[in-house]
């Protein structure tokens, strides 16, 4: 073993090797950094590459770019608000206040030194634990897998914010949305108003990018001002550090609990940041920061997500299955380098995992002391107008939610979501709970028709299973204790405080007609739920019929709370409304920033992506800013060529409009 | 109207002696295809990082190789719905002139076979390139009892659990086996791939397995040799002539059919094996597909073709074949063609059956 580590040791200080590991690196730094795109597109852009490259050199290429995506993404998800890749949608939680209130240097410092040890940690524990993993791993079987996705959902009870009823509705229109596609158990299509696009389900991608990119955008568009109020970037580079070193617990403990849930096959690391962002706002003595710029919330889910590649390699080298979505890709580029993932992995090609281990570990530090480098000039792009940065984040947002399926409904589908995300924002519905429901959807479902299949009900009496269910208690009753609202407040009532509440206005039965309007479409959307899968056979319907059942009562609830309660009562939320009666409404309103939306999407319908974009560039240079035709026009070559260069590589073809339908054109216009 | 019939005729007489003329002059007019700084556009119905996909990417830069005028060979991933999204895509946009090329497998072979309605894709205007056998492995925890097939009675009465990755994928083929076998297996669908599948077998959950070859080789025999599992049969290899034989790799074991000799007494024959043989043959002998669309020139086939029996000969491609396609010799012509022919059709009586037994017993909604 020590044999093993030493010659793992000695071929990854070769030239060569180090030389891709950087190239890795680069190329992960840059897809991280871009919303949307993540270990997967990061994946696709190497693997024509690798074919015949050094298995060593090309190995640490793939796992140089992995292990700097959580890395990377961080930047636009402090600075602007957007997740740069999902595994840090979670930080933007704590970490967009932050540069909000000019402490975007602190922020980030603190992300990439949590990152940076997240990263280490998680290496660390590949490398001390992959001989022995095996019967661990082998010890969770789908009861505990199913218990864990309950586990997961509790943390909703954290992000639930002033109402915990709408939150769990959140989560339930996650869960139904994550339902969409083909049943687990036996196949048949469900919710998918007959759409062939539906039956695969929504990608996690499209709905990570509409819940969270396009309302933010949208929201920064409208107010048309440089991201950051404060003066400068904040001298925080220093202090970012100290906090990650003075929350080295809490580092330690989400670090754990990231390589915990990526070496656990079919867990998967779609949620890990929310879970390890629950987890410190349920430890922290005092929660009241979290959502308004608490360090913490930057250094938790930083120190997971990063942990999580190291465990994700566990289930991947062992067994061949991979832990975490670019894992899988990952696992083909080792097929294609003629390594077959199996038990060898910890006997005769030991050397070859460590490799992996230690490329992953150098690979964290080099990217974390890069990023730190490139902080400066990227976060002056928050005292830059928005309206300058806005098309390019659109278009490649755009880009990044056409990916996943290459069909024109990938946009029509980001756009309706984005819709969704808007109001749910608005009318105070908690976006992580939807998310979280979304992702677990599938894992709640197959999990536990697959423990009854094997076990029958008996499988509740499993001593694994009873543990994780005390958790699960435990959680949700610190959550309810420690609940943080996306806005920023805390349910102090709960702990018996009491809080001097804003005015919320909504007195007259007029002000609360859009809160009202869109309660009631959700409880149209449950009870469509219910009729639709009413019909299915029995496994096929009961999860999403008595998830639907179970939603429509609550969402009643709300409809009568908001048409009869008074004004004050927790069902009540409207921002707008809100904001205008504190006097701090501008007078904009949303929907002129959604037209931009509308305009691209409509136009991409017509004419294709490309000429799409090239004109919905220019006439937004021109009309929003003051660049001039020239510079617009300059703008909007540069960010062309982008983009075809990136579709190049990727062997892409752009959406297509009517106009492709009739003309034949030359790439990238066909 | 008489007339137009006429010319019709007359054209299709000559249009029949043109085709016939270039057919039998291929051979020599192979090199006039020229793919010089042309770009191939290799259509893979699925994801990045799938099986489909590195057998895709193993033999692409070999096509680039051995085509005339070593064009760039660039793999397209166009995934969704289980293949069917990339391949009804290729059906309405690939043009004849030798550019595109599209890989299937078994994933797209059987909803085409059992008649899926979002299949908008025919076989029959495809032609065949290349085919790509492969072969598996069925095995059962050795706590059941039975030391081999002979003694497959002590698994009567015992509860044996499969986990599956749905009815209408690649597992169809194990249990239209077992059913064969008069097995009563229970069915948990679910699984996102084979590998978690045996996973289940692993922790206990699932007792009986299948696994394809390489991942059998890799995975699976280490758990024979401890003596936790129990091979029982392979699904067999076709030979040239089309008959069942054991597989290669696997010399020892029986074949599927023997194995339902051996247990039955008789040798299997009726709707239950035809439909049986149809998806073994899509799902393993012709497991992977290389397609040009039927009107492709023939020189431009051959040109293919020829690619495919030089890279077959490659050094590198021999010492690499066994990891990345688990080591069974690629086909292409005329035995390609009796492959790609029994992979792609099927019995409508045979389908019937199928379809009504996954629908009564196992849910299936079509």
């Amino acid at each position: 073993m020590l044999e093993a580590m030493q010659g793992a040791f000695i071929g990854l200080l070769s030239f060569e090797h180090f030389a891709y590991m950087l190239l890795g690196i680069v190329v992960g730094l840059g897809v991280g950094i871009l919303p949307g795109l993540g270990g997967i597109a990061g994946m696709s852009l190497l693997m024509p590459f690798i074919y015949g490259m050094d298995p060593v050199s090309a190995l640490a290429m793939l796992v140089g770019m992995v292990a700097v995506i959580p890395t990377g993404d961080t930047f636009t998800s402090v600075l602007m608000g957007i997740p740069g890749s999902s595994a840090s949608q979670a930080t933007v939680l704590d970490g967009f206040p932050l540069a909000k209130k000019g402490q975007a240097a602190r922020a980030l410092s603190a992300a990439f030194s949590a990152s940076l040890l997240g990263g280490v940690f998680g290496a660390v524990m590949l490398t001390g634990f992959v001989v022995v993993a095996k019967p661990l791993i082998l010890s969770f079987t789908t009861a505990e897998l199913f218990m864990f996705a309950l586990l997961g959902l509790s943390v909703v009870g954290v992000l639930a914010g002033e109402s915990i009823m709408r939150g769990v509705i959140a989560c339930g229109l996650g869960l139904m949305v994550g339902a969409i596609g083909a049943a687990p158990a036996t196949g048949e299509s469900r919710f998918d108003l007959g759409l062939e696009y539906l039956q695969d389900g929504i990608p996690l991608v499209i709905v990570g990018l509409g819940l969270f990119a396009i309302p933010e955008i949208a929201e920064l568009i409208r107010r048309s001002r440089p991201i950051s109020s404060g003066g400068g970037l904040g001298s925080g580079w220093l202090q970012g550090v100290m906090d990650t070193m003075k929350n080295w617990f809490l580092v330690l403990r989400c670090s754990a609990l990231g390589t915990f849930i990526g070496a656990i096959p079919g867990l998967g690391g779609g949620v890990v940041d929310w879970i390890a962002y629950g987890h410190a706002v349920q430890t922290s003595k005092d929660p009241s920061g979290f959502g308004k710029g608490e360090i913490r919330g930057v250094i938790a889910p930083e120190s997971a997500n990063n942990a999580l590649q190291g465990g994700a390699l566990m289930p991947t080298l062992l067994f061949g299955i991979p832990g975490s979505g670019s894992m899988a890709v990952f696992l083909g580029g080792m097929v294609l380098l003629g390594m077959q993932p199996g038990p060898s992995m910890v006997t005769s090609d030991l050397t070859l995992t460590y490799t992996i281990a230690w490329t992953l570990a150098f690979s964290s530090i080099i990217g974390a002391v890069i990023c730190f480098f490139l902080a400066v000039p990227i976060a002056r792009l928050t005292f830059v107008p928005f309206n300058l940065i806005a098309p390019f984040m659109i278009m490649v947002i755009c880009f990044a939610a056409f990916q996943a399926r290459q069909d024109l409904t990938d946009l029509l589908v980001l756009f309706a979501v984005g819709v969704v995300g808007i109001f749910l924002r608005r009318f105070g519905w908690p976006r992580p709970a939807f998310l979280i429901g979304f992702v677990l959807s599938g894992q709640v479902e197959n999990y536990l028709y697959q423990a009854l299949q094997f076990y029958g009900w008996s499988f509740v009496q499993r001593p694994g299973v009873l543990i994780i269910g005390a958790l699960a208690i435990v959680s949700t009753l610190m959550a309810l204790r420690s609940r943080v609202s996306e806005e920023g407040s805390v349910a102090k009532e709960a702990r018996g405080e009491t809080l001097q509440k804003p005015a919320l206005g909504g007195e007259s039965k007029a002000e609360r007609r859009p809160q009202l309007v869109f309660a009631g479409l959700l409880l149209l959307t449950f009870i469509y739920g219910v009729s639709s899968s009413a019909p299915l056979s029995f496994l096929g319907s009961v999860f999403p019929f008595y998830t639907s059942v179970l939603m429509v009562g609550f969402s009643a609830y709300i409809v009568m709370m908001l048409a009869v309660a008074k004004p004050g009562h927790s069902a009540h939320f409207d921002q707008e409304l809100a904001a205008r009666v504190q006097g701090a409404h501008d007078g904009t309103s949303i929907w002129p920033s959604v037209g931009w939306f509308v305009m691209l999407f409509g136009l991409t319908a017509v004419v294709g992506f490309i000429i799409a974009v090239s004109v919905f560039i220019t006439t937004f240079l021109l009309a929003r800013t003051t660049l001039g035709t020239v510079r617009s026009l300059i703008y909007m070559a540069l960010c062309i060529t982008f983009m075809c260069t990136l579709g190049h590589f990727l062997t892409l073809d752009f959406p297509g409009g009517v106009l492709q339908h009739y003309v034949e054109l030359p790439w990238p216009l066909k | 109207m008489t007339i137009k019939k006429t010319i019709n005729r007359r054209r299709f007489i000559s249009m029949t002696l043109a085709l016939s003329a270039i057919a039998i002059a291929a051979p020599v007019h192979a090199e006039a295809v020229d793919f010089s700084k042309k770009t191939i556009e290799f259509v893979v119905p699925f994801g990045v990082g799938g099986g489909s996909d590195t057998w895709a990417r193993f033999n692409a830069p070999y096509l680039a190789k051995y085509l005339p005028g070593k064009p760039n060979v660039v793999v397209k991933n166009v995934p969704g719905g289980g293949s069917i999204t990339g391949a009804n895509q290729f059906a309405s946009r690939a043009k004849s002139d030798g550019l595109s090329l599209l890989g299937t497998s078994a994933s797209t072979q059987f909803p085409y076979l059992l008649g899926d309605g979002r299949v908008r894709f025919e076989y029959k205007d495809w032609q065949v390139v290349l085919a790509a056998p492969t072969g598996g492995v069925v095995y059962i925890n050795s706590n059941l009892g039975a030391k081999s097939l002979a003694e497959l009675g002590k698994l009567k009465g015992q509860r044996l659990v499969y986990g599956s990755q749905g009815s209408t994928t690649l597992d169809l083929v194990p249990l239209l086996a077992f059913r064969l076998l008069g097995l009563d297996v229970n069915h948990v669908f679910g699984m996102k791939s084979r590998g978690e599948g045996r996973l289940a077998f692993e922790r206990g959950e699932a007792n009986i397995d299948f696994q394809t070859t390489s991942a059998y080789l890799k995975s699976s025999m280490g758990m024979v040799e401890e003596g936790k599992a129990i091979p029982l049969f392979t699904m067999g290899m076709l030979d040239d002539a089309g008959n069942l034989v054991r597989d290669p790799n696997f010399p020892d074991l029986p074949h599927v059919s023997e194995a339902i000799e051996i247990v039955s007494g008789k040798r299997p024959e009726g709707v239950e094996w035809e439909a049986f043989k149809a998806f073994l043959i899509a799902g393993f002998p012709a497991q992977k597909l290389m397609v040009l669309p039927k009107s492709t020139p023939a020189p431009v086939v051959e040109a293919y073709r020829a690619a495919v029996r030089q890279m077959r000969d490659d050094p590198e491609y021999k010492a690499g074949k066994d990891e990345a396609l688990g080591g069974y010799e690629q086909v292409t012509d005329s035995a390609g063609e009796a492959l790609f022919a029994a992979g792609t059709t099927i019995d409508p009586k045979a389908r019937d059956w199928v379809r009504a037994l996954l629908e009564k017993d196992y849910n299936t909604r079509f």
